[in-house]
Order: C-alpha cells, then structure tokens, then sequence
C-alpha cells in the first residue's frame, strides 16, 4: 500500500496539491492540513451532517469521502462560502433569530440552508424541515433554523426594498 | 412587540430585552474554536484499547508487537498511571450509607463494563495510535455480568465488588407516616409501574481533551470541553499532586454538554497522566462510538407509583418505590444518587398534599456509569406524577385541567414546603396554568379531538406541571464534601479607552452566557453593551466559580455580574466627583458618560475619567486612588434552591395501525423569575422540550443480556431530527426570586424536565378510547402496538 497520494484540488477558490494518505477522509484532510476547521465531526458516518461542504456545486459528507478521491474537484468550505459572502444573509438570519446554540452543527446547517435557498421558490415550513433531515442538532429544538431558513427564503423572493427582518425576534 | 429601543427608553436598559449573541457570529463564520481543532507543538494522541467484555478479570497484557509499531510513543496500563494518579470514589457524605469503590485512570485487574478503557496507546497521529492499539492483546476472564436491576438486588445474584458487599450503592426512604392507613381509606388509589429507558446526551462535539504538562514548571494546562472548569483544575492538582495555581483548566467553544461533560471520565484522568508521563501535549478525542459507550448515561428507572384521592378529587397522598440501576460505580465527583435523589423528592411537588412515603434504591449493574444530565431527575419525576393525575381525572371523571386546578398549591400558599423537604419561595402554577389553557386554546383542541375520534383519527392531548430546580446554594454538593462550588466571581475592569472587561466564573455553552452577563453588566454600570467584553471558560483569567450546572448561571452568575457592575459604577463615580469637584450622590452613569443624576445633562466621558486614571493620576487630588478594576464573589443565600415552575402541553396524533406518533405542537407556559433575554430563555426552553421529546419517543441505550450495547450509533440511536419535531409555543409568567436583586431563576432544564410527561399523557389520551394504557418511555411504535394489543 502507497504510504501517500498527490492529489490536486481547488479549495475555497485556490489551488492546492498535497500528498495524503490513502486512507485520509476529506474531513481530515480539510481540517488536519489545510487548517479549515469549520467543517466538523460529529458522526463520521454520514448521519450528522456536522461535516456537510459543496463538491463541484454538490452538497456531500466530507467524512465520507477520501481527500485522494476529491482530486481534480472542486471543494467549497464554510470558510469559504463567509470569504465570497454568498451566505451572508443567511448567517445574519441565524444570528438574529438565535438559530444556533454550541455552533457546532452549524456549518453543516449553513451548507444544507444554502442549498435549499439556491432552489428557486419558497419552501414551505415543512419543506424546510424535510431538507434539513441530515442534520442534526442538539441544542436549537429546529424550530429557530427553519425560521431563519424561512426569513431568508421569502426575503430573497422579495422585491428589493421590502425585505423583513427575523419575524421572532422580541415577539 | 418591538424590541428596538426607543427613545422613550433609559440607555443601557438590557435586561428583558431580546438581543442576539454576540460571541455567535464567529461561530456561523466557521470560527468556532473547539477542542476538537486544537493542535499543539509537539502534540501527540492517544488511542484506548477497550473490554469487549462487560465483567471480566484481566488476566494478561501484552503489547510488545503493539510497541514495535510506526509513531508508537508509549502504552500505559492501569498500573503505569496509578503511579501518577490518585484514585477517586464518587461518593457524598449527605447520602448516608452510599458506597461505590475507588477508581483509577485504567484499571489494574479487572474491568466492570463493555467498552471500558484497558489500555492507552500514544502515538503521533490518532491513526497510528488506532492501528497499534488493535496490535495489543488482552486477556481477560469472562465474570457473569449483573445486567437486569432485579438480578443485581436479588440473593445470590454475583456481587459486582465483593468489598462493598452487595450491588446496593444506595438506600434512601422518606415516610411521613400512616401511608397505608390513608390509602386504605381513600376514595380513589391510582396506580401504575413506570419503565424509563437509559439515554445519553449525545453532544454533537464528542469528548475532547488536551493535556499539556510542562515538567520544567510542573505546570498542566488542560483545554478541556466541559462547562465546569474549577472544579476540572481542583481535581487535576488533587489527583495528580499539582500545585492548584500551577494548574489551569481552559474550556473554549464547547460543542454541546447538557450536563455530560462536567463528570469525571477515566480516559480524561489517562490522558493528563499521560501528558505527564510524556512531558508533552496529548490529546484525546472520544469518537462516536466511544462517547455511545463511555459517555454518562441517563435515567434507568423503574418506578411502581400509587396515588390516593378522596371523593372529590383532591390528592391526599402518594407512595413511591423507584430503582434505578447507575452501572458499576458512581460517577466522580456529583455520584450517581443525584438523580434517584431528585427523583423521589421531586415527585408530587406541585400539589398540595402532603402525605408521602417513598423508597429509592440506587444499584449497580455491569454498564457504563450513569449519573447527571439535563434535568437530573425530573422527566422521571414529573412523567410518573403527572400521568397518575391524568390516571386519577379518568378515574374520578374530572377534567384533566380540573383537577390540575382543584390540587395545585394555591399561588398565594407561598413560602410553603414539600412533604419531601423541598421549600418553594413563590410559584405561579395556577397562573401559568391559566395561561396555557388560553394559549393552546384548550376547549378548542377538546372538542376537535372529539370530533376526529369520529373519523376514526385519534388525538391527544397531554399537560404536565413542573418544578425545576434553579440557584443551588451549597446544600446540593458542598455540605456533602464535594468540592464544588456554590458561589461565582468576577474581576470588572474599565481599561485606559473606557470600554470593559468582565472576566467571570459562569462558563458558555452557547446557551448565552456571555450576552446575558454582557446585558446585566451594561445596565447596572452604565455602558453600552457593544463596549463590555465577557472573557469566561479559563480559570487562568477568571476567579474560581460553580461555573454553569443545575440551572445556575443566570441567577447566581448574573447576580455576581450585576453586584460588581454597581461596584465598579460607585468606585468611577467617586472618582468623577473627585474631578469634577462634584457630589458623587448627584452623578450617574448613563451610555459612557458622567451625568448629572437628576437632569441627565453629560459631563465627563468615562473614557476621560479612565484616561486620567491611568495616564494622568498626577491631575487627581492628593490620596485619590483610582479603582477601576472590583473583584466581587456572590454566594446564594436564604431559600436552598430557587425553584422554577411551569406547565407543559403536547399535542399527538397516534396512527393505531403502525403506532407512529406525529407531534402536533408543544407549549410551554414557564415562570423562570425575572427574564433577562427573552430570546435566550425561549430557545432554552425549545432546545430542553425536545431533548425531552427524544427521551419521550426515540432515544434508548439498548443492551443485550450480556451487557453489549447494542445501538451505539448514530444510524441506530435515534435522536429528534427536524421533521419529527413540532412548533414550540411559550410565554413566561414572572415571578422574581427576591434572594437576590436581580431576581433571575433558571431555565435550561425546565423544557427538558416536563415535555416527557406531556407527551406521555398526550399518547395515553389519544390511545384512551382503545381501553390502552403505555406507562414505558421511550414510546416506541412497537410498544405503543403492544400498549393497543395489536402485535
């Protein structure tokens, strides 16, 4: 058995070679070499969703992939969906409606709530919920995201100009 | 309600207002700083060989092949950290005549559950320690393993430690006499025997630990995931013969605790052994099925209840008998007679009657070790109350809102006792109960469920009082010889730009502790709370405190911040008369500035005064010392404990075809005090309701008969997800506490104590028409089947 592979792969926009182990998952390797630790394990079995990032555009387990497969992809972290902004107004909706508490399934929520928001339309309450059954959280009860899911989904649809504010805060 | 402050508002005023947390943003960014991403020069990992066996005698270790293994840097027995490490005994001198055996690191000859640590393996990366801990072969002698809390009581049955002499660990009895006399006289006896699974917390950020000793100045810094870090650097320094102040216990961002991580864990107490037998860093990270095998596990009770009535329904007595099996020792250094203990004086306590006997016996089987998490004893108590009041309006032909209202102790009976020794300043049961039956629009849901019984659909609708435990002085653990505290501290400072540090003793967890500190701080000092930094979680730069548990951080940790916030108000007041040659009584403090009290007119900044202070203290006049920085410790006094009450409702629909339950909505109607944040409190509750709702309908640590835990996953182990879970509707009726100024009780656990005991009678009633009756959580399908006689 190779004691190392060179794999090549775009992270959060910048190219990136490195030799890994072949038995190294992508979570490993995303938080062990390249130092992003906002993807995190909760599970490592692909049941949490603490570990979610983008690959090529898709939303995948991180835990669940070796790093030497995600070679010649594309890799999107929270890092770097925060960098580009592209979830900014998803975040400020957590914030403001408390949508998290430890932070610890977080990111992965924030990988899921983006791609559900990119769809076009308004998810129902139960939509939102149905999307967010690969991700566990232990602390918020859901109730909190799905508001905040909610608040971004019908600003986005929204004409400029009208857009609410988190409809729980102080209600 | 609008929340943004408006100009009719006094600055600074926070408390009771709703404002997000400030510390969340790092976290939604991905910068989160969790144990789990600590990485230290030099670092090394640990990897624990583990008994496949739940009763076993270790017969031989060997681990040369193990050794020979690439970045192998050392394999540790029980024997090799005993040397560095004095053993423990989770026992308190309160609970008389409880027993349980000392415990070390690793054990030395035997172990007493499945997936107990036998072996440390250190190697440069968790991998290379995995790999060579499977090289290491232990032999063991399989002992019969005492599984069923029957068989552990029953003659005969193996003793699990022969020094203790049976597998009791704890006997308690409370009889306020002629219990038998007035069941026999009753107008009504309900009864039922109540079957609570054992689950865990399951905290998405497993265990984690990183212990550094430096051999040079014998010195341990230890980042740690847990919410009580004092009591974490006072076991270190006893435990390993540190030096107390050489010791220092960092708790940074912690991803979910819930009572789970303030126990001592053997594989935490191995990897500072290990560190110090190193002189470098270790770290131990508990994967998932690690946790599901060595993390505390909960509940595990058996509880046979009976309640007397007279012939109008008023509750005239109870009798308990609760066994609760907690594995094979008791947990260090809380025990595990905690929740038995809060089991048998929590049931019944918000009804009047005052005739009560119970017993409750604490065993030992060969499991993981069982003790405290969230709600410590209250789901069981309040599921086993609340459904015998449900059984007793059935019996009696009373509504289950009427007879709540006919037995609750009145809201004007205040202060009042329990028959169990528990004494209540002021609750509020019959207003929140009021407020609830309004909220959930309670004559509505009666007559639909009526309506769809018709068609064949079947509802229910469960309620639940409570009382929640909240602010424990030093009746909880002090006066039982454990070394955990009951008061808080902070060190306030104003620094040279006139912004503010709060260095405090309450830990965070995400639940908001530094907002809540950061709003008291801002209000009483005078400051806006954008200029208050809250450092917490490092005993380093914070004084010694309880930390969070028990509901406590609000109310006592609030009060210390609010108590040295006036404090440090009067030391700059002082000082701003001395430079403004004013009375110090006709000045405030308002939005960092020095105003006239009456007129409100601004006269200094408080950065001015702070820029004198420390740059220009030659302009004060002559014996002016400036203080900027108090220190200010609190302690709660007068009542034990300020309890916190409330009332719950689940609404159910069960398919009696598959028994799957679909939770229609939740209520919660909550009187924690004096509300700080309101949205804080809310999402407490929600959190604690369905962490309540999981042990209701999903979460069970299933074994076999030979003591091997069977679902130690996440696949298999079912926690609520986002699509099981309901709306959670609140409202708060408040009832300061007046022990302390502030005023706040607690409300973490208050969710998580009733929403089973909800949920339980909102399946009974929906389930009532078919004659069924379940009293076992969680309320699978199968058993809700079995409950209806279908399979």
């Amino acid at each position: 058995m190779s004691n190392s592979i060179n794999i090549n792969v775009t992270v959060n926009g910048e190219a990136v070679s490195r030799n890994v182990a072949p038995r190294e998952t992508l979570a490993d390797f995303l938080r062990g070499s390249l130092e992003l630790t906002g993807t995190h394990m909760g599970c490592e079995m692909g049941v949490c969703g603490a570990c979610l990032v983008l690959l090529d555009g898709r939303v995948v387990h991180s835990c669940l992939m070796f790093a030497a497969q995600a070679s010649g992809s594309e890799v999107e972290t929270i890092e770097g969906l925060t960098e580009r902004a592209a979830i900014a107004d998803i975040q400020e909706a957590f914030h403001q409606r408390n949508a998290l508490q430890c932070g610890f399934c977080t990111p992965g929520m924030l990988m899921t709530a983006h791609a559900l928001l990119s769809q076009p339309g308004v998810p129902t309450r139960d939509e939102i919920r149905d999307a967010l059954s690969g991700n566990y959280c232990r602390c918020t009860g859901y109730e909190s995201i799905v508001d905040a899911i909610e608040t971004v989904a019908r600003n986005r649809a929204a004409p400029a100009g009208s857009k609410n504010v988190v409809a729980e805060v102080g209600a | 309600m609008s929340d943004a402050l408006t100009s009719l508002d006094r600055p600074n005023s926070y408390i009771g207002r709703s404002v997000p947390r400030p510390n969340a943003k790092r976290l939604l960014a991905g910068r989160g700083r969790y144990i789990t991403d600590i990485v230290l020069p030099r670092m090394l990992h640990v990897a624990f060989v583990r008994s496949p066996h739940a009763h076993a005698r270790i017969v031989g270790i060997d681990a040369e092949d193990a050794r020979k293994m690439p970045g192998v840097r050392l394999i540790a027995t029980g024997a090799d950290l005993a040397k560095v490490c004095k053993p423990w005994v989770g026992t308190l001198d309160h609970f008389k005549g409880m027993k349980s055996t000392p415990q070390l690191p690793l054990p030395l000859d035997k172990v007493v559950y499945a997936g107990q640590a036998v072996v440390a393996v250190v190697a440069d990366t968790r991998a290379l320690a995995e790999d060579a801990a499977e090289a290491v072969l232990v032999e063991y002698e399989e002992l019969p393993a005492v599984i069923d809390i029957d068989a552990a009581r029953t003659p005969g049955t193996p003793v699990i430690s022969p020094e203790l002499g049976d597998n009791i660990c704890f006997h308690g009895k409370i009889d306020t006499g002629d219990i038998d006399t007035i069941f026999a006289g009753a107008a009504h006896v309900v009864e039922e025997e109540f079957h609570f699974g054992r689950h865990t917390a399951v905290t998405m950020e497993p265990r984690a630990i990183v212990a550094d000793f430096d051999p040079n100045e014998m010195r341990l810094t230890a980042h740690h995931a847990t919410q009580t870090p004092y009591q974490f650097q006072d076991i270190y320094a006893r435990h390993f013969g540190i030096p107390e102040a050489n010791v220092r216990v960092v708790a940074p961002d912690i991803g979910g605790s819930f009572g789970m991580k303030l126990h001592v864990y053997h594989e935490d107490m191995a990897t500072v052994g290990l560190s110090m037998l190193l002189g470098r860093p270790v770290k131990y990270v508990a994967d998932r099925i690690e946790s599901f095998v060595t993390d505390i596990h909960a509940r595990d009770h058996r509880v046979r209840a009976r309640m007397a009535l007279d012939s109008e329904g008023t509750i005239i007595a109870m009798d308990v008998d609760d066994v609760t099996a907690v594995g094979p020792f008791s947990a260090y250094p809380r025990t595990s007679v905690v929740e038995g203990n809060q089991v048998f004086r929590l049931i019944g306590t918000p009804y009047r009657f005052q005739n009560y006997r119970a017993d409750l016996q604490v065993v030992f089987q060969n499991k993981v070790q069982m003790s405290q998490y969230r709600a410590v004893g209250h789901p069981i108590a309040f599921a086993v109350t609340e459904r015998l009041v449900d059984m007793a309006a059935a019996r009696t032909g009373l509504d289950p809102v009427e007879i709540r209202s006919r037995n609750l102790i009145p809201d004007d009976a205040y202060p009042c006792a329990a028959p169990t020794g528990y004494k209540f300043e002021s609750l509020s049961h019959h207003a929140c109960l009021a407020r609830l039956r309004e909220l959930m629009d309670y004559d509505r849901l009666r007559a639909e469920q009526a309506e769809l019984r018709r068609r064949n659909i079947y509802r229910g609708i469960g309620i639940a009082s409570f009382v929640e435990i909240s602010n424990p002085g030093p009746a909880f653990y002090g006066v039982g010889g454990a070394r955990i505290s009951s008061q808080d501290g902070a060190v306030i400072t104003i620094t040279p730009s006139g912004d503010v540090r709060c260095a405090i003793s309450v830990t965070e967890l995400g639940q908001g502790t530094e907002t809540i500190v950061g709003q008291i701080v801002g209000e009483h000092l005078g400051v806006d709370r954008e200029r208050i930094k809250v450092i917490t979680g490092d005993t380093e730069n914070t004084p010694h405190g309880g930390a969070v548990w028990a509901c406590r951080g609000a109310g006592i940790g609030g009060e210390t911040a609010l108590r040295a916030a006036r404090k440090l108000k009067e030391n700059v007041i002082s000082l701003a008369g001395s430079i403004l040659q004013e009375q110090p009584d006709r000045l405030d403090v308002r939005a960092g500035w020095i105003v006239d009290a009456a007129s409100g007119r601004q006269r200094i900044e408080l950065a001015e005064i702070a820029r004198i202070a420390y740059f220009r203290s030659d302009t004060l006049p002559p014996g002016t010392q400036a203080q900027l920085t108090v220190a200010q410790h609190f302690a709660p006094q007068g009542f034990p404990f300020a309890f916190t009450n409330g009332i719950q409702a689940s609404h159910v629909e069960v398919d009696v075809e598959t028994g799957f339950v679909k939770i229609l909505k939740h209520w919660v109607v909550e009187d924690c005090g004096r509300v700080i944040n309101p949205l804080l409190v809310d999402e407490q509750m929600r959190g604690g309701v369905v962490q309540g709702l999981g042990a209701a309908f999903f979460e069970e640590c299933v074994y076999d008969d030979n003591g091997q835990l069977t679902n130690g996953s996440l696949a298999d182990y079912l926690v609520p997800m986002a699509g099981e879970m309901p709306d959670i509707e609140i409202a708060h009726v408040e009832t300061p506490t007046l022990d302390t100024e502030l005023g706040a009780k607690g409300c973490g656990e208050a969710g998580t104590a009733a929403s089973p005991a909800a949920a339980l009678n909102a399946v009974n009633d929906a389930i009532a028409p078919f004659a069924a009756s379940i009293a076992q959580l969680p309320m699978t399908p199968s058993r809700i089947l079995k409950a209806l006689g279908r399979i």
